[in-house]
């Protein structure tokens, strides 16, 4: 048996492979990240230059990659719905965006958590710090204007331009905050740990990695499907299976 | 280029400078809301003269910034309310170019007197004749940049609820590149230290927004009138 992707393309179609698909990615995400927090508490060594304090890495580091990784994967599928004129795609888009707000906003609270014990400051204009808090209001950008367009196919045209000029526009702003920054302060800060780092810690991490991707795949999928709820509420399909 | 482009491109462009002049109003209160603006600084600051010299570049350009963005409002907001907009996506010549023919009418008409106007600002924050003119010349390179990504947010905003200050959350950060390297090249004529590079990465970003703004522009503009 052929297996066709395109099948999916549909909302019909895909909001109970998505129903089927989110207690997989669930567990996935709990055992994840049970087993990658007993590494980086239990397993891991504490840290000879950091002390305790660096452990929050586990949760800073992942959420960081993800913040960013997920504004790519929103902006990916707002161009495939703007290009195809996908209905799914750009609903994928609008379910991505509050996710990688919020890994946006964890990597940002957990940084400063962190900067506060080990650097004495809150907040330092550091060009990842910088970059990061800039990604922030680019993910409030987008979801603002999505939610301020009444006709929904007009919020996700406009929405997706606007992911699109935001993913050209990410790199220019981070090497120019990164150049801005150089110009301005010395090297006070330096956000490189030490190259070296245990093995245990960087399992740990990526155990994390993992789990937070796992969790963001569950919440997007749990958000679709109340966006197509939402959507196709009038749909003679949906009034079957509800 | 046909000659026919020719004639759309240049009576996009006349018009929009006739309107500006007609409603010179428009024009003259984004002028002195920069003018003001800037002025406040040294009343909420202090006015010790190191300070003020150490502030002058960041809060000219930061002031830049909010009025070229307030200017945004006159851009497409009235051809769109009356139609004109649409007879400009259906005029069959490509609308990237019109669109950069109005948003470069629209720069001579807000941007432009910004920049006139800098220098002497510039003085009240005591910037010497360097800084005075490399204030002028990153302004110069820097507005048509803002006003060019300022026109993708005016467009997708087009007759959307809360219009203003959405706008200011689409289009500020967008703007921040052209702030570091603009407000950066004043500094380091500041400190003696060589400028040219920044403003040619501005310069550099102009010609990318040059290249690429319109067609998210008219996309944009397109999907405003569906």
């Amino acid at each position: 048996m052929a297996l066709n992707i395109w099948k999916y393309a549909s909302p019909q179609t895909f909001f109970p492979l998505a129903g089927r698909m989110i207690p997989v990615f669930t567990v996935l995400a709990i055992v994840f990240a049970v087993v990658g927090l007993y590494i980086g508490f239990f397993v891991a060594p504490t840290d000879f230059q950091q002390g305790e304090v660096y452990r929050i890495i586990f949760i800073h580091v992942p959420a960081a990659w993800m913040s960013m990784f997920i504004y790519l994967v929103m902006a990916f599928w707002a161009g495939v719905g703007l290009t195809f004129n996908t209905r799914l795609s750009s609903m994928m888009a609008h379910a991505l965006a509050p996710t990688g707000a919020l890994m946006t906003f964890i990597a940002l609270w957990t940084g400063s958590l962190w900067g506060k014990p080990t650097w004495g400051t809150w907040w330092v204009w550091d060009a990842r710090l910088t970059s990061e808090l800039i990604l922030l209001f680019l993910y409030v950008g987008y979801m603002a204007l999505a939610a301020a367009i009444d006709d929904v196919r007009r919020a996700d045209k406009a929405s997706a331009v606007l992911a699109l000029v935001g993913v050209v526009n990410v790199p220019i702003i981070y090497f120019s905050v990164q150049w801005w920054n150089t110009l301005h302060q010395g090297a006070s800060v330096n956000l490189t740990r030490a190259p070296s780092m245990a093995a245990s810690m960087l399992t740990g991490m990526l155990l994390m990695a993992l789990a937070f991707w796992m969790y963001s795949i569950a919440v997007s999928l749990l958000r679709v499907r109340a966006i197509i709820r939402e959507r196709e509420r009038d749909a003679a399909w949906l009034q079957d299976s509800a | 280029m046909t000659a026919g482009l020719r004639q759309a491109l240049a009576a996009v462009t006349w018009r929009d400078l006739l309107l500006a002049v007609r409603l010179r109003t428009d024009v003259l209160t984004i002028v002195f809301f920069f003018a003001i603006v800037v002025s406040l600084f040294p009343l909420g600051v202090g006015a010790d003269p190191v300070l003020l010299r150490a502030l002058g570049p960041g809060v000219v350009w930061v002031a830049a910034l909010l009025a070229s963005m307030l200017a945004l409002g006159r851009l497409f907001a009235d051809d769109f309310a009356d139609g004109t907009l649409e007879q400009l996506v259906l005029a069959g010549e490509p609308l990237p170019l019109l669109a950069l023919a109005k948003v470069f009418a629209h720069w001579l008409a807000t941007g432009l007197p910004l920049v006139l106007l800098s220098p002497l600002l510039g003085l009240e924050f005591g910037l010497d004749a360097a800084g005075l003119w490399v204030l002028a010349t990153s302004l110069a390179i820097g507005t048509p940049v803002l006003s060019l990504i300022g026109a993708i947010g005016a467009a997708l905003t087009l007759g959307v609820r809360g219009g203003g200050a959405l706008t200011a959350l689409l289009v500020l950060p967008l703007y921040v590149p052209a702030l570091i390297f603009g407000a950066g090249a004043v500094v380091a004529a500041g400190q003696n230290m060589q400028f040219g590079g920044h403003l040619s990465v501005l310069g550099a970003m102009l010609f990318a927004a040059i290249a690429l703004a319109p067609w998210a522009i008219s996309a944009a503009l397109r999907i405003a009138l569906e």
